[in-house]
């Protein structure tokens, strides 16, 4: 009964010992991470920077664009920017425009790919994959909003170039193709009540 | 436009007088040095709708431009 169950208790720590060794190294190589990013960090890092950094970017931000568009980003978190080539890109020969509906537009989220679409269908055509690197040779990002209107002033002052400069791929490359499909719902739903209380108070 | 930092102010003055244009014409040809790009915001009068302008020489900064913002220049991501 004894080296039964002296057995049993051998078997039972064979049987545990990789599973408690993988929790050990998962937990020493947590540990490791956090001492050597505290060890990156500055001795005068300032932990309310970024925030502050990024206020003043929502307000630099809110100064540039117009009434709707900063409506659109604080709401929504994007903001839509119409092409500025009137064939549009990736237009379906013979398709025709609607009324004012420009042939395609992008999406401007922050930190993420810029995302053309058809805004009379909503498909989406391609995402394109930007960024602002430090030139410094440093891994700092612009804040959020600063990312924003970078590619807001980059895409209406001259959108060849920055589309040229960006690495195209399909929707769905680093953006939920599901997502945006819905921030696109989003959008037509936050633009019909916007229209509603702007006729609403016209009278 | 500073990664890290955010907006940062790095020269201001009146562009009528030789000293200030002077100092942002420096502060200018610097940021583009460094390979910042330069866009002047402006608005259509009427339209409602603003869009950028963007700059390669400080003569072409529109007279009677608030401001130019400098960024870091676009690459693939």
């Amino acid at each position: 009964m004894l080296l039964a169950l002296l057995v049993l208790a051998v078997v039972a720590v064979a049987l545990a010992a990789p599973v408690a060794i993988r929790m050990a190294r998962v937990r020493i190589d947590a540990a490791r991470a956090a001492r050597n990013a505290a060890e990156e960090r500055p001795l005068d890092y300032d932990p309310g920077r970024e925030r502050r950094a990024e206020q003043r970017a929502r307000q630099l931000l809110r100064s540039c664009v117009n009434d709707e568009e900063w409506g659109m980003y604080r709401d929504l978190g994007f903001i839509r920017v119409e092409g500025s080539h009137p064939q549009g890109r990736g237009r379906r020969k013979g398709a025709a425009s609607q009324g004012d509906t420009p042939p395609y537009a992008y999406l401007l989220y922050p930190h993420k790919p810029i995302v053309a679409y058809v805004p009379a269908d909503g498909r989406l055509l391609s995402e394109y994959c930007v960024e602002f690197p430090d030139l410094t040779g440093g891994r700092s990002r612009l804040p959020a909003s600063d990312d924003v209107l970078a590619k807001w002033m980059a895409l209406t002052s001259d959108e060849s170039r920055v589309i040229g400069q960006a690495n195209m791929h399909l929707v769905g490359r680093q953006l939920d193709p599901a997502r945006v499909r819905r921030d696109l719902w989003r959008l037509s739903e936050w633009e019909r009540r916007r229209v509603g209380s702007t006729e609403a108070r016209g009278g | 436009m500073k990664p890290g930092h955010g907006e940062i102010l790095l020269s201001e003055g009146d562009p009528d007088v030789s000293e200030d244009e002077e100092r942002l014409i420096e502060e200018f040809r610097r940021q583009l040095d460094e390979g910042m790009w330069a866009a002047v915001p402006t608005s259509t009068p009427g339209s409602g709708r603003r869009e950028a302008l963007m700059v390669r020489d400080y003569a072409d900064v529109p007279r009677g431009a608030e401001r130019v913002i400098f960024f870091p220049r676009a690459a693939g991501g």
